[in-house]
């Protein structure tokens, strides 16, 4: 089936529901095309807070958000970036509010907020109350708030629609061509769906199940960046990749900084805040590139719980009442996954693979970067955590997840209403589809080869021990090598389910090929960048190098060789890079 | 440990109907219910079709009748079980394949409640106030995940589909207990109707099915109260 219409956006966490919401306000026709239902999206597992300077509480200003999102990113942050997020993070949580979010609240009824980590007043001087939350469930009601403010407006939803290709007119993104459309796979029936548009918006969020330990939902699999790099647009600052330090322990799932942010403590095997050691003002609350580094050397020099690769996090000393009201959902999480009674016992955890700072490459407009030059890919966008603005550089604080998706799901959503009026329809060849119904055609019947799950495991599993929190040339060559091994691997892969009804195998074993992608442009990106900076540490290149390396890392693909790697230099407006201490 | 899986299958380009088909899985006591359909997809039968994505509870895609009740996988211990697991797709839905039910209807009736914010006043500069008092009124019905458990608990729904269910009842109590809403009559209209309210017969399945722990049943009556009040 063949389906026209005038924007198309791909996925529905927050940052596809504010462009499509912004759209629909603009009376531009839009399809949003989602593989779950929209209120599955991952946006709804954020669990602490967004940010935003509202001063509700104490003294804060835009300025200070800015500059800890930057020195955050460890000076990788394009400055421009971050000062459109910060400043805007006001207007979209207040918008938000008006939208009918139930924001906690102070004894005045204002939005209640509290400590993040990172997150400073007056420069880095001491953490700031700047978080707005809804108890530990913010992602959830952002993304419930945003699905009811869409259905309300009447954007038309196609759930459980898998999109499987990019279209261009006039040659793939590196020739030239311009957005036309998606392949779209329906899910209940294993249809092929062609949709044709003036303008495209990726927002299918990030490729966490690269790892194996892994707060992403089975869902995060790079779709839109593998799509869009499969198709000639290259994928920024992949190395950056961040690892959250208090995932459950041995399972992943996420207990969020809120509970540092309420005052809970990281204990080693002696019972030391062993982070006065490493970031003696901001302790637990300091970035979490620096805290996941300190968990990891603690555990390394034997001082993790039982001399094992865990340490834990302690609130029982805040309280039934801070625990129960402000914590819920982790309480849960640590009494279902662990059997452990956080009002009472400190709860194993371990870092775990979280958030992808890099993606597809965008202007301040959420416009697509056809290279480093800055040169567009017309009718192309791209938000969320599937794009790279670049606002969080090297190491994302938290919270500003949801700021970017918020901030920059709206830009895009305003300037594809922009781009779509009085322009034409892109002309599409009727045959448009078949490259990749010939893939998923040969996927479906392949007879002989290998099972999927086996390549996934060994793929989670290097990219856990050699892609982690800390590398080296070593590791990064290998896990490189390894990773062509399984692409090649991957290329006689085959499923068991044949059918063409709700065909899992099927999508998942795509999905695995998506990863892939994703793995290798991170290992071949980390392999590159002769640094440490934010969350890539190299241990044979321990320091920051400014001179050779304050640039962002452009991966353009090929398909029998490692990426071809350029670079892109950083947008410095405000702050100039320093030694970041916190 | 060694758990005997048993799990309704039905695939409609090859069966008639469903039927049971048991797998001997090995597990750990910590294992989730997904764990071992995971397990059963990955090692033993890559057609076994099932949704699922957050994995840890959030995002309301593996809800299931889990040994006789309804239950979100990821959520559900092996230890809590035992070693005889039997998992169905939810009641009252149809069937697509294995555990995967259609859920467009459900989110149809979900639709039809208004289940978005109104206030059509001017909005004010900065946040509209609201106290922490008239917050926690609704925080209950704003943990609700969408997942179906409670509608397709509910023996009045398996009775009569048109009734537009608990879920969906939840959504709209979340708006109307809401003191900046201005819509809450538009509802309670809605939910007066003879699909609405009415076919809730308080067996109180919702409330045990809830995942989230909601008081289904109470939010119900809540709404049930207040178009009784209305109604004079």
């Amino acid at each position: 089936m063949r389906i026209d219409t005038d924007a198309i956006v791909v996925g529905a966490g927050g940052a596809a529901l504010w462009a499509a919401l912004e759209l629909a306000h603009e009376g531009v026709q839009t399809a949003v095309l989602t593989k779950l239902y929209p209120t599955r999206s991952h946006t709804g597992a954020a669990q602490g807070g967004v940010c935003a300077a509202l001063g509700n509480l104490e003294e804060d200003h835009w300025e200070w958000h800015m500059f800890d999102t930057v020195k955050g990113g460890d000076y990788l942050s394009d400055q421009d970036a971050a000062e459109v997020l910060a400043r805007e993070a006001i207007e979209r949580v207040i918008e938000l509010e008006h939208m009918g979010l139930p924001f906690n609240r102070t004894p005045e009824g204002k939005i209640d907020q509290r400590r993040f980590g990172g997150h400073t007043r007056d420069f880095g001087e001491a953490p700031v109350k700047r978080a707005c939350y809804a108890a530990d469930r913010t992602g959830h009601m952002i993304l419930q708030t945003l699905y009811q403010q869409c259905i309300k407006a009447g954007v038309r939803f196609y759930d459980e629609y898998h999109v499987v290709d990019l279209l261009f007119e006039g040659g793939d993104a590196n020739e030239g061509g311009r957005a036309a459309g998606v392949v779209a796979y329906r899910i209940a029936d294993g249809e092929i769906h062609t949709f044709r548009a003036k303008a495209v918006l990726l927002a299918t969020g990030g490729y966490g199940r690269a790892w194996r330990i892994t707060s992403n939902a089975y869902s995060l699999a790079g779709d839109g960046m593998a799509l869009a790099y499969r198709r000639g647009v290259p994928l920024e600052d992949m190395e950056f990749y961040q690892f959250h330090p208090t995932g459950v322990y041995g399972i992943g799932i996420l207990l969020s900084e809120a509970a540092r942010g309420e005052g809970g403590t990281l204990l080693n095997r002696d019972g030391e805040r062993f982070m006065a050691r490493y970031a003696p003002r901001l302790m637990e609350l300091a970035p979490r590139d620096m805290v996941s580094r300190a968990m990891y050397l603690e555990i390394r020099d034997g001082r993790g719980i039982d001399g094992k690769d865990y340490l834990f996090l302690d609130v029982s000393h805040l309280g039934r009442k801070v625990i129960e009201e402000k914590l819920p959902d982790i309480t849960d999480f640590a009494r279902i996954y662990l059997g452990v009674e956080p009002l009472r016992e400190p709860v194993p955890v371990q870092p775990t693979a979280h958030y992808a700072m890099g993606g597809v490459p965008t202007d301040l407009s959420a416009r697509v970067l056809r290279d480093e030059t800055g040169a567009l890919v017309p009718g192309l966008y791209a938000a969320g955590e599937a794009a790279c603005v670049s606002v969080h550089g090297a190491n994302r604080l938290g919270t500003n997840s949801l700021v970017d998706l918020l901030v920059f799901g709206r830009r895009a959503g305003k300037a594809m209403a922009e781009d779509v009026r009085g322009g034409t329809l892109p002309e599409i060849a009727a045959d448009a589809d078949e490259p990749v119904r010939a893939e998923i055609e040969a996927l479906r019947t392949r007879a002989v080869g290998e099972r999927p799950d086996t390549i996934r495991a060994e793929m989670t599993r290097l990219m856990d021990e050699k892609v982690g929190v800390f590398r080296d040339a070593t590791l990064l060559s290998t896990a490189v090598e390894r990773i062509g091994e399984l692409r090649e691997r991957y290329a006689r892969v085959v499923v068991a389910d044949r059918g063409t009804t709700f065909n899992t195998d099927l999508l998942e074993t795509r999905e695995l090929g998506y990863l892939l992608d994703c793995a290798q442009a991170t290992a071949a990106s980390a392999l590159a960048r002769k640094e440490s900076r934010g969350a890539h540490s190299r241990e044979d290149y321990p320091e920051r190098n400014d001179a050779a390396w304050l640039a962002h890392t452009f991966a353009f693909r090929r398909d029998d060789a490692q990426p071809d790697l350029r670079y892109k230099p950083v947008s410095i407006t405000r702050f100039e890079p320093k030694p970041r201490t916190y | 440990m060694q758990v005997d899986l048993r799990i309704l299958r039905y695939d409609p380009e090859r069966d008639a109907a469903p039927h049971w088909e048991s797998y001997s899985v090995d597990a750990a006591p910590r294992d989730r219910v997904l764990n071992l359909l995971q397990s059963v997809k990955d090692l033993q039968d890559g057609s076994l079709t099932f949704r699922r994505s957050c994995a840890h509870g959030i995002c309301g895609s593996d809800a299931m009748l889990i040994n006789g009740r309804n239950r979100l996988a990821c959520r559900i211990r092996v230890e809590q079980l035992g070693r005889k697991v039997s998992v169905a797709p939810l009641g009252g839905l149809p069937v697509v394949k294995d555990l995967v039910v259609e859920m467009e209807g459900f989110f149809e009736k979900y639709r039809s409640v208004m289940p978005f914010f109104v206030n059509d006043t001017p909005t004010p500069a900065r946040e509209r106030r609201q106290s922490a008092k008239d917050r926690e009124r609704y925080d209950d019905t704003t943990k609700c995940i969408l997942c179906a458990a409670c509608t397709t608990s509910c023996p009045s729904f398996w009775a009569q589909p048109s009734y537009v269910g608990p879920a969906a009842i939840v959504q709209a109590h979340r708006f109307i207990f809401d003191s900046r809403d201005t819509a809450a009559e538009d509802r309670l209209e809605i939910l007066a109707d003879d699909d609405g309210v009415w076919k809730c017969r308080t067996t109180f399945n919702c409330v045990t099915a809830c995942p989230r722990e909601i008081n289904v049943t109470g939010a119900i009556l809540e709404v049930t109260r207040a178009i009784v009040a209305r109604h004079g």
